[in-house]
């Protein structure tokens, strides 16, 4: 129930915001005149939503994705759309068609992405909380880069009805915030079943963060602590787990063999799922208007040049090539058996311990511009992709700095175990705070 | 190993309307990549015992939907109440 409204006028040297609600309506409940960042790809009713495309410029969804209407429920303010990389394809924000976000620890240097700038929003104060979505790490990465707490949840938990699907199997909204308790507290906002996304759960989530952790086992796989883990920031991370153990924690080394093609598995699904889903932007029920002078296929593609960024349209163009004729088997179908193997992996390893933990990015957040092949864009995707593949919950804590800039610690679930991951992340904010 | 010509032809697919300038690295940046991909080529198994998926239907019942003008709002082109789309033949 709208009750009031709040004003809302920040000082966004970071760029983090696409669109800045002025005058953000709120009402009562557990997030009353709080006011909560939404990324770009996320349908908000009356609200321009791009998902930092210019294929999207000036489009006004007529309808609320679900979270949305749970974070009104909750009497939380929509403050703003935040900035990301177009449709999410990307690691570092830059890939937006609306300019890059800074990061508030260095603003020579990416916000990581494709959330970053929920990210930076959140990390720079503006807001207390912010949704983000994670199809390969785009929650998880810019809350380690920007040094905030960012949950993927269980796959199927928050509902993606509203969502602007960019990789449906693998994706996820979830809330992003400075603490644990505010990620919790967001999370039990947003999460619960509804019947408009079929691929949601009926396990709501009731919780209060418990900082004991006294017995817990934690599996250590070497493979996050491998080649391409940058040192410093390895040792960080393995400082963290040293003060876990100090807390009543086990650490039991591990392995992920799977991990070898993850990454691979990751990128075929994910270009391919997009070369379907990003089909329907042609110019004709939203965005910049197709010429209905000219044969659909020539108005189509002019459109989509215009309207569509490098990253996005190779990404299309990459997974049109992996479900065509000839390649399916080599690549789509491999990918999926692929994925299968991750998850037995983790579901191996889960059943011997209670979480699995490493660092969540193998660097700290990069320079503007540093990251200009896109190979090497997707390599910083290893740490976090696996969890997508498993659809298992994951969070980000911060845990240290490594060359002056935030290093994040990740902590994995056995799937629904959200809560689980939430207390050792709380367990860890506490014992350092 | 792809060609230029398989770039373009895959650009025409896909509806991605592409440059001749930019085929050269869209086809390089593809083979990198693809390189890498190769590594598929090592997994093993065939993908049983994946999740027990299940199919999730619904009964086709008429409910209440959007209203016309809130749908045709987004519209570049409309005509009568219809949105007018560039012609197929």
């Amino acid at each position: 129930m709208v009750l009031s409204e709040i004003r809302f006028e920040p000082d966004d040297r970071y760029n983090a915001f696409l669109t800045i609600c002025r005058k953000a309506p709120c009402g009562t409940g557990p997030l009353a005149g709080v006011a909560v960042a939404v990324k770009d790809n996320i349908s908000t009713k009356g609200i321009e939503t791009t998902c930092a495309s210019r294929i999207l410029k000036g489009y006004v969804p007529p309808y609320d994705a679900h979270v949305v209407e749970l974070l009104r429920q909750s009497g939380a303010a929509i403050a703003g759309k935040t900035n990301m990389d177009e449709f999410g394809m990307g690691t570092t924000t830059e890939n937006s068609a609306f300019g890059p976000t800074l990061n508030p620890a260095d603003t020579s240097r990416v916000p990581g992405g494709s959330s970053g700038g929920s990210a930076a929003a959140v990390a720079a104060g503006m807001v207390r909380m912010a949704l983000g979505t994670d199809t390969g790490g785009s929650i998880r990465c810019p809350a380690a880069f920007c040094g905030i707490v960012g949950l993927k949840p269980t796959y199927g938990r928050v509902s993606r009805f509203g969502l602007i699907a960019y990789s449906n199997s693998l994706e996820q909204i979830g809330p992003m915030a400075k603490n644990v308790s505010d990620v919790s507290l967001l999370m039990q906002v947003i999460a619960g079943h509804d019947r408009r996304d079929t691929t949601s759960y009926n396990r709501p989530y009731r919780h209060t963060p418990d900082a004991d952790i006294k017995g817990l086992k934690i599996g250590i796989p070497k493979e996050y602590f491998g080649a391409g883990v940058d040192k410093k920031v390895a040792d960080v991370v393995q400082r963290a787990l040293a003060r876990l153990g100090e807390l009543g924690a086990t650490s039991v080394p591990c392995s992920i063999p799977s991990m070898e093609y993850a990454l691979a598995a990751y990128y075929v699904t994910c270009t391919s799922e997009a070369s379907s889903n990003l089909a329907r932007f042609d110019g004709v029920r939203y965005g910049p208007a197709a010429n209905t002078k000219k044969s659909w296929h020539d108005a189509y593609r002019d459109v989509r040049r215009a309207g569509f960024g490098t990253e996005v349209r190779r990404r299309i163009m990459l997974g049109t090539f992996a479900l065509s004729s000839g390649y399916y088997g080599k690549f789509y179908a491999k990918a999926q058996v692929a994925k299968e193997n991750v998850r037995k992996d983790f579901t191996r390893i889960l059943a011997d311990v209670d979480v699995i933990a490493g660092p969540t990015m193998p660097t700290i957040a990069f320079k503007l511009g540093e990251k200009s092949d896109p190979l090497s864009m997707y390599l910083a995707d290893i740490l976090t992709v696996p969890v997508n593949l498993a659809g298992i919950p994951a969070i980000s804590v911060p845990c240290g700095k490594a060359d002056g800039m935030p290093v994040g610690l990740q902590i994995m679930g056995r799937p629904f175990a959200d809560e689980r991951v939430v207390d050792v992340a709380y367990a860890y904010e506490q014992a350092v705070a | 190993m792809v060609t230029e010509k398989d770039v373009q032809h895959i650009a025409e697919l896909a509806d991605i309307g592409i440059d001749a300038g930019e085929l050269g690295t869209f086809t390089a940046q593809f083979n990198a990549i693809l390189d890498y991909f190769d590594v598929l080529d090592r997994v093993q198994g065939d993908g049983a015992g994946a999740r027990d998926l299940i199919n999730v239907m619904r009964e086709d019942v008429v409910e209440p939907s959007l209203p016309q003008e809130d749908v045709l709002r987004n519209a570049p082109a409309q005509e009568g109440g219809f949105i007018r789309a560039p012609r197929v033949m």
